[in-house]
């Protein structure tokens, strides 16, 4: 693509994101949109490790739930504002992963997806039992959701209407990306890609595989604990499925059906999925069902996603181009 | 001059098979030496045990004089120890500049911060990335290729690549694991002058390599290895004389008494 072209796409997205809860006041839709926002952030997040760094990390969802519970606890029992709880609850995901990841990330391919996986399940098992601490399977209710936020010459902005939740999961949905892509446009990201190619390759360059590696992880998990807080404040209510290996499958499903590695991808896997079975009220057990054989045939057909399919398409039209020019 | 590589009394383990005993020699600053011996001498293993990729069971490595037995790999490649491996080693789904760029990252020190924040550091590294890997397209003679994916260069090309990848992180001392390996008689010639280009750089080569008449007419010294332990060591002429190399090549009938 143009770079030029890809600016003014960008920016047009941008503002058809910006103008829509001015014309959609549908609060189903809006709803839609508000979960799409936050899951497109984890599904952000778990492309870090997954998709650029090559590590298939499994437990996502505990990292989700674990910002989330970390943010509604503090929030419930310390009485906290939300924007301190935020980015708190944040690092508190980033510093489960950090110590997951020590001994986790020494592991490499499946284990490390196998070790993640059973991590998730006993993140799950805690929050289930703890009933002292997360109040177990009757889960947290009443979460405060996000503050006000007073402004200097008077007056504040409040976020009690459907639109202004969706513009506050809207920034953080930006901000994800901005950093994300900053870090992946970096010599920082190319480390990473660098252990996604070949991590012994890598080592033998001089890259500190592991310290890489940990670094992804965390910041990774960090985002994701971003869009757990999201979630806990504008659903209001938490309970241990939200901590589920279910949730790291779905981001995982996202990741991969929209194109990973890449950064539009996960965006669009994730509209996808949380915009097709709303719409066509798919019920549950048959949307796992569902999702398992989609699953399967993109990974037949489409391994890379909907954006790298898109791309290989593009190459191809471009290198025949290359050759009719030439004849 | 002096060693800038020491290797004493080497030994490796694998259960209870010696892959590698006993072995001690020494890389003169600015030399091409060349490691050789029958498949399955133990060649490879020195080079895992050198970088840190494998832990010697006995023995030490000293580079300038220091010792680095049992360091990390990307603490010998802060040292100045850079390598390829046996089966040509790259990141083939990058371009060619990216696999280079990448290669530099060693000697850059910016950080996660540096890159969310934009930091001048950040692009201080960025163009120092660039600039370096121009420098050793050029110098290795892929420039042309610069934009290809690495999998979609010829097998000679990709060979060039994996020493510039190498060379990229700067080393004093460069371990070649057989380069010139599945290249035509042209294209060996082509290699041969790469790596004395290296060492006119005032980069000391350490050679593993199959094909004698490449490794006689490029080597200063050779060291052969068999079953693990050294059986020769000299300049060229000497070890092809040698009745103990010939014996370990050919067999016992063949060698002169």
């Amino acid at each position: 693509m143009n770079r030029r072209v890809g600016k003014w796409i960008t920016l047009a997205i941008v503002v058809i994101a910006i103008i829509i809860p001015q014309v959609v006041t549908n609060k189903y839709y809006m709803n839609i949109l508000i979960m799409s926002g936050i899951w497109s952030i984890v599904a952000l997040s778990l492309n870090l490790i997954l998709g650029y760094t090559g590590q298939v990390n499994l437990a996502h969802g505990a990292f989700f739930g674990i910002g989330a519970y970390a943010s509604a606890l503090m929030m419930l029992k310390l009485n906290m504002n939300f924007w301190l709880a935020l980015p708190l609850a944040a690092a508190v995901a980033g510093v489960f992963g950090f110590l997951i990841g020590l001994p986790a990330l020494r592991t490499r391919g499946s284990y490390f997806a196998i070790g993640t996986l059973c991590f998730n399940i006993i993140v799950t098992l805690i929050v289930d039992r703890w009933e002292g601490l997360t109040e177990g399977a009757r889960g947290l209710m009443g979460i405060p959701g996000a503050a006000s936020i007073p402004l200097p010459w008077g007056g504040e902005i409040v976020f009690k209407t459907m639109a202004s939740q969706y513009y506050l999961v809207l920034f953080f949905l930006v901000l994800t990306i901005f950093v994300l892509r900053r870090i992946m446009q970096s010599l920082v990201g190319r480390t990473f890609r660098a252990i996604r190619g070949n991590e012994e390759l890598a080592e033998a360059v001089g890259i500190h595989a592991m310290r890489a590696k940990l670094l992804s992880f965390t910041v990774s998990c960090f985002f994701a604990g971003v869009g757990g807080v999201l979630y806990a404040s504008y659903i209001g209510f938490l309970s241990p499925e939200i901590t589920d290996y279910h949730v790291s499958f779905d981001a995982l499903i996202y990741v991969m059906i929209g194109g990973i590695g890449t950064i539009v991808g996960p965006i669009i896997g994730t509209l996808l999925f949380v915009t097709i079975p709303e719409t066509l009220q798919v019920a549950a057990e048959f949307r796992l069902l569902l999702y398992g054989l989609i699953l399967i045939v993109m990974i037949i057909y489409l391994p890379r996603g909907i954006v790298g399919w898109v791309k290989d398409l593009r190459g191809r039209k471009r290198k025949q181009e290359a050759v009719w020019g030439q004849s | 001059m002096g060693a800038i590589l020491t290797v004493q009394g080497l030994t490796r383990f694998f259960g209870g098979l010696a892959a590698v005993t006993d072995l001690s020699f020494e890389v003169q600053s600015g030399e091409i030496l060349s490691l050789i011996g029958p498949n399955g001498a133990g060649k490879t293993t020195v080079f895992n045990l050198i970088t840190g990729t494998l832990l010697p069971s006995r023995g030490k490595v000293l580079f300038q004089g220091h010792e680095i037995t049992g360091s990390r790999p990307y603490e010998s490649i802060a040292l100045g120890i850079a390598r390829t491996f046996q089966t040509t080693s790259l990141f083939y789904d990058e371009t060619v500049a990216d696999n280079l760029i990448v290669g530099f990252r060693c000697r850059t020190r910016m950080g996660l911060w540096d890159a969310v924040l934009q930091t001048g550091r950040c692009r201080e590294d960025e163009r120092r990335c660039r600039q370096k890997a121009e420098e050793i397209l050029d110098f290795i003679g892929l420039g042309e290729r610069a934009s290809e994916l690495a999998r979609n260069i010829p097998q000679e090309s990709q060979k060039r690549l994996a020493i510039a990848l190498a060379l990229i992180t700067e080393p004093k001392l460069l371990l070649l694991d057989e380069p010139m390996g599945g290249l035509t008689e042209e294209e060996n010639i082509g290699m041969m002058a790469v790596i004395q280009k290296v060492r006119a750089r005032g980069i000391s080569i350490l050679l593993i390599e199959h094909k004698m008449k490449i490794v006689m007419n490029i080597s200063d010294r050779i060291v052969v290895i068999n079953y693990g332990e050294k059986i020769a060591e000299g300049p060229p002429q000497e070890v092809g004389n040698n009745s103990a190399v010939i014996e370990a090549y050919l067999g016992a009938g063949y060698a002169k008494t």
